[in-house]
């Protein structure tokens, strides 16, 4: 077997930029279900904050703009399933789907007038200096900005949930909401703007795949990674850190085996790109031996009925 | 009464209302395997479908459904549509043979067209579009360009189609460069745009310099402009956006030609179950214009090239050529026959690598 | 102000009245939604709901309801079992497709023999196949405590790919001249899936289908089983206590579910579908996700809701083509659907008060 094409600095790059839209869609969910509540839409706000900040970006000529917009129709999206799950108090698996399926038609509708149409062109933040360290430069310091934010937010989210009361209190509503209650938390407050941010962090995740990996609007263009982000905070043990982990894993898997495949290397293509996900499936099993549980209210109707 | 007979008495007096109607207007469905917003394959069949209703104006009506899947899904949709009195129905992706052949079975008075397949009926009939010969213009182009010597092909699947355009290009590249190589990912999908780009980017970090694409999304063009010094060539449309680089070129899927005279033909009565598979000369396959990256020298010789493929004087499968095995292929100026390239299931001589099964 | 008040029993009458009350608020808003679009919403509305069941071609589009409703049927039965216990299988689309692989390939084994007994063998290996995809997450659940609505979710795509792999290569039609996709058991008598009678839409999926629903109606009203998935949903705790075996439970529930998703890929690769293709599923597996929570995981409730989701499959077809809306106008609607009888869902467990605030 000959690797010797295929460059380790060139990949890890690569890695990072196909890592990023599933790594800011499962912090999203991540919080969202830290705070008890499971929201099956995420590839349905990913592909509605796809379009609406392409739409955006196309129209301002603002990138920027455009990634305001996913964000906020992310979020709106997902004030759909808070109303539901929040105040009518549906089933949330149930919502989750429906939302996925509403967002994916919508998405559809809106886009009609972007197809064939390319977006602005959006930056790489060249750090001067850093970016020409050897190996580590272009690695770590030659992508776009957006990259550096699903970086920053990484942390934000680790921080804010561990060393903040805000933190605190979102964690204790995820793990017991009656009990929060009683200590005069607004539970269902709480859980609503967990939601939001959710769904703007999708809306964010599905914008970086319409405006710079790809960068186009097709319908259906989020293929899947709304589920794969999902997967990943379960993957992660709902810990900010290891979804990041999670995420380079799973992109580094992704982009491993198409170097792979142009380098050469026999190995049946067909099972080799079921790797990602078994690989996923065994990691998730390697990390089940470590016994930190799912937020315990995860999924649980509340309802202040005293 | 069982559903064979109230398909045909449906279809029978269908078929009664609208001789009656002639002189009113030619129904016409398509059935679309994606939405029409893929920017690709299904969109190009809706441009043909566009053309034919400004074609013919008020004497047509066209209808279509899109996303459909294959297998049952499919089977109703055109059943659906020729119960609705179409008179015409293109069914336009190779998974929808078996439910066409089943549907034309039960509605002997419509007239259906099924996309890149092989079974007929006197009421089906087939076309598809000889790409390869696009390929063999591309291949000649990337020979040409290529300073890494190194090429780049994003496959779809492993099936004839594929692989036919693998051959044809990889032939002409050599023709015109002996030491040109092929790197190949097969990215099992026709359309996942962020594969295409993840497999663009692998192949472009490998050293190619120009990457042929049989997946029908703009990604790899997107990412080969990021790349900077990468040619590209535009697959199904033209991504004409992305011209004059990365994308020198283009292959254009155009089937309003055909769409047109086939409607015609119902119109006049003149309709015949016929296996149709045309290339450049008939104007199916389209070379989109070449961009002024590409030198003088090498754009003339492609023209030349295309026009030689055109009238015909020049089979891209022309002999000396030998299987990826060592053994004969074709003797010196021998052609291949539509048989073995229909079927084609091997790699020519010089491509490395297995064609996954 | 508006106050929710928890009913101390799920009220019957709302039971009855949710569905229809979403079902009318849908077509208000869809057809909102299709004037915004300009077309017609009277016209729109009946072409979904009305065409499909008494319109013209309603002798072909009513077998066509039972073809379509049937595999949801089948497949949300079994996921119903497993979601009243809180075992999550969210991978019947996988499941669904192993079954098809396998009962196909039993099948296209036998190819050209004829025998009565490939069908029969056939629906055992679908059913079989089914059963080993889903005891995956079963197994790595109860050996490792792995989730396992992401485990059967990855073994989606898994399947998916090996169902590509499948129809490109061990499957391929000798005869295809290289194109993918299997022999079509359609017209091979021995492995044919046919219509019971003709015209009616009945194969054996539907057949499958019904006895699932009476099977599953029974068990969850008459059995002790069924009385312990639904005591682990409502009270894990004291489910424990009454001598309830989880592991048992996750077994069993996840394991049906398998084996009635793999019977519906079975059907549907032998009948209506005919052949192994790339593109062979669908998403029954997702959308039987819905339509067990439309029917509020009731067996009778799901029978309904899956003939729900059929036809507004049937009818949103014939809105595409007949006036010309996207595709994407009929996912929406769908999705609408699904949010109203979400919401509407409230009235049947509360009651809505009004109640003035406290004055303090």
């Amino acid at each position: 077997m000959e690797f010797g094409s295929i460059n380790p600095v060139l990949l890890l790059a690569s890695l990072m930029v196909a890592a990023t839209p599933i790594l800011l869609a499962a912090l999203g969910e991540l919080v969202v279900e830290r705070a008890g509540v499971l929201n099956l839409g995420v590839e349905g706000m990913m592909i509605i904050g796809a379009i609406c900040g392409f739409a955006v970006a196309v129209n301002t000529g603002s990138p920027v703009l455009g990634f305001v917009a996913a964000a906020g129709g992310g979020a709106l999206l997902s004030l759909l399933f808070a109303l539901l799950t929040q105040f009518a108090l549906a089933n949330q698996v149930a919502s989750g789907l429906a939302l996925t399926l509403f967002g994916l038609g919508l998405s559809a509708l809106l886009g009609q007038g972007y197809v064939g149409i390319k977006p602005p062109p959006i930056g790489k933040l060249d750090i001067p200096l850093l970016s020409d360290i050897p190996y580590l430069g272009p690695v770590l310091f030659a992508h776009d900005v957006m990259v550096y934010v699903g970086l920053g937010l990484v942390v934000a989210v680790w921080a804010v949930l561990k060393y903040t009361r805000l933190g605190l209190v979102l964690r204790a509503v995820g793990e017991n909401h009656d009990a929060a209650h009683a200590l005069g938390y607004k539970v269902v407050r709480i859980r609503v703007l967990a939601i939001l941010f959710g769904g703007a962090c999708a809306g964010l995740g599905g914008a970086y795949i319409s405006l710079i990996r790809v960068p186009q609007w097709t319908e259906g263009m989020t293929a899947g990674a709304g589920w794969i982000a999902l997967a990943l905070v379960v993957f992660a043990s709902w810990k900010a850190g290891r979804v990041l982990l999670g995420a380079w894993i799973f992109g580094g898997v992704t982009v491993l085996q198409l170097n792979l495949q142009a380098a050469g290397i026999a190995i049946p293509v067909e099972y080799l790109s079921m790797s990602p996900y078994l690989i996923t499936i065994l990691v998730l099993v390697i990390m089940s031996a470590d016994r930190s549980r799912a937020p315990a209210s995860l999924g649980r109707i509340f309802h202040a009925s005293q | 009464m069982n559903l064979t007979k109230l398909l045909a008495t449906a279809a029978l007096a269908l078929g009664l209302a609208t001789t009656a109607m002639a002189q009113d207007k030619t129904k016409v469905g398509f059935i679309y395997v994606g939405p029409i917003g893929d920017g690709g394959w299904t969109y190009e069949h809706d441009k043909g479908r566009l053309a034919v209703e400004e074609h013919f104006g008020d004497k047509v009506e066209t209808v279509y459904q899109e996303s459909v899947p294959e297998g049952a899904d499919a089977e109703r949709a055109i059943t659906q549509m020729a119960l609705q009195g179409a008179d015409l129905i293109f069914t336009t992706s190779f998974g929808y043979m078996e439910p066409t052949l089943a549907v034309a079975g039960k509605f002997p008075n419509v007239k259906f067209e099924h996309a890149t397949g092989f079974k007929t009926a006197p009421n089906l009939a087939t076309y598809s579009a000889r790409f390869y010969e696009g390929r063999a213009v591309q291949g000649h182009i990337a020979g040409k360009m290529t300073k890494s010597n190194i090429v780049g092909y994003i496959a779809s699947f492993p099936i004839p189609e594929v692989i036919r355009g693998i051959n044809s290009a990889y032939i002409h590249a050599k023709k015109v460069n002996p030491d040109v190589e092929f790197k190949i990912i097969w990215a099992y999908t026709w359309f996942d745009p962020a594969k295409e780009a993840d497999a663009a980017t692998a192949l472009i970090e490998q050293g190619a310099d120009v990457i042929l694409q049989h997946t029908d999304s703009t990604a790899p063009q997107a990412a080969a402009e990021k790349a900077g010094t990468v040619i590209t060539f535009g697959q199904a449309s033209d991504m004409g956006e992305y011209a004059p680089m990365p994308r020198v070129s283009s292959i254009i899927d155009n089937w309003a030609p055909y769409y047109i005279a086939r409607t015609q033909a119902v119109m006049d009565g003149t309709w015949e179950s016929v296996q149709t598979w045309d290339g450049i000369g008939a104007g199916m396959v389209g070379i989109g214009e070449i961009s002024n990256a590409v030198p003088e020298d090498v754009k003339a010789e492609a023209l030349a090239l295309k026009a030689a493929l055109a009238d015909g004087s020049y089979h891209p499968f022309t002999g000396p050529l030998k299987k990826q095995d060592g053994s004969d292929w074709l003797a010196t100026g021998e052609t291949a026959d539509d048989g073995t390239l229909l079927g084609m299931n091997f790699y020519v001589q010089g491509i490395t690598g297995d064609i996954p099964n | 102000m508006l106050r929710l008040e928890k009913r101390p029993q799920p009220s019957k009458l709302w039971t009855y009245l949710t569905p229809l009350l979403a079902v009318v608020i849908t077509m208000i808003a869809g057809g909102a939604l299709f004037a915004a679009l300009g077309k017609d919403p009277i016209a729109a509305i009946t072409t979904i709901f009305w065409e499909p069941l008494f319109g013209e071609f309603a002798f072909y589009y009513r077998p066509q309801l039972l073809i379509k409703g049937a595999p949801l049927v089948l497949i949300a039965i079994g996921l119903s079992l497993g979601f009243r216990a809180g075992i999550w299988n969210i991978g019947a689309e996988g499941q669904y497709i192993i079954g098809a692989l396998t009962g196909a390939g039993v099948g296209l084994a036998f190819y050209p023999m004829e025998s009565w007994v490939i069908f029969p063998l056939m629906v055992l290996a679908g059913a079989l196949g089914g059963w080993i995809w889903a005891m995956i997450p079963a197994i790595l659940k109860l050996r490792f405590g792995t989730n396992e609505i992401l485990v059967s979710l990855m073994l989606v795509y898994v399947a998916e790919k090996l169902l590509a792999a499948m129809a490109l290569g061990l499957m391929k039609n000798p005869e295809g001249m290289g194109f993918p996709g299997s022999r079509n058991l359609r017209q091979y008598e021995s492995a044919h899936n046919a219509e019971l009678i003709t015209g009616s839409g009945m194969h054996w999926g539907v057949v499958a289908a019904m006895i699932a629903v009476i099977f599953a109606y029974i068990l969850l009203n008459r059995h002790i089983l069924g009385y312990h998935i639904r005591l682990t949903g409502q009270a894990p705790r004291a489910a424990r206590f009454a001598g309830v075996n989880p592991a048992r439970l996750v077994l069993f529930c996840l394991g049906t579910s398998g084996a009635l998703a793999g019977l519906a890929g079975m059907f549907e690769v032998a009948g209506p579908a005919g052949q192994v293709s790339i593109d062979f599923n669908v998403g029954y597996g997702f959308t039987a996700i819905i339509v067990a929570f439309l029917g509020r995981l009731h067996p009778v409730g799901i029978l309904l809701a899956g003939l729900l989701m059929a036809l507004t499959y049937i009818g949103g077809e014939l809105a595409q083509s007949n006036l010309g809306l996207p595709a994407a106008a009929i996912q929406l609607f769908q999705g609408m659907l699904l949010f109203f009888l979400l919401a509407v869902d409230v009235l049947t467990n509360y009651r809505i008060r009004l109640s003035r605030p406290e004055v303090v």
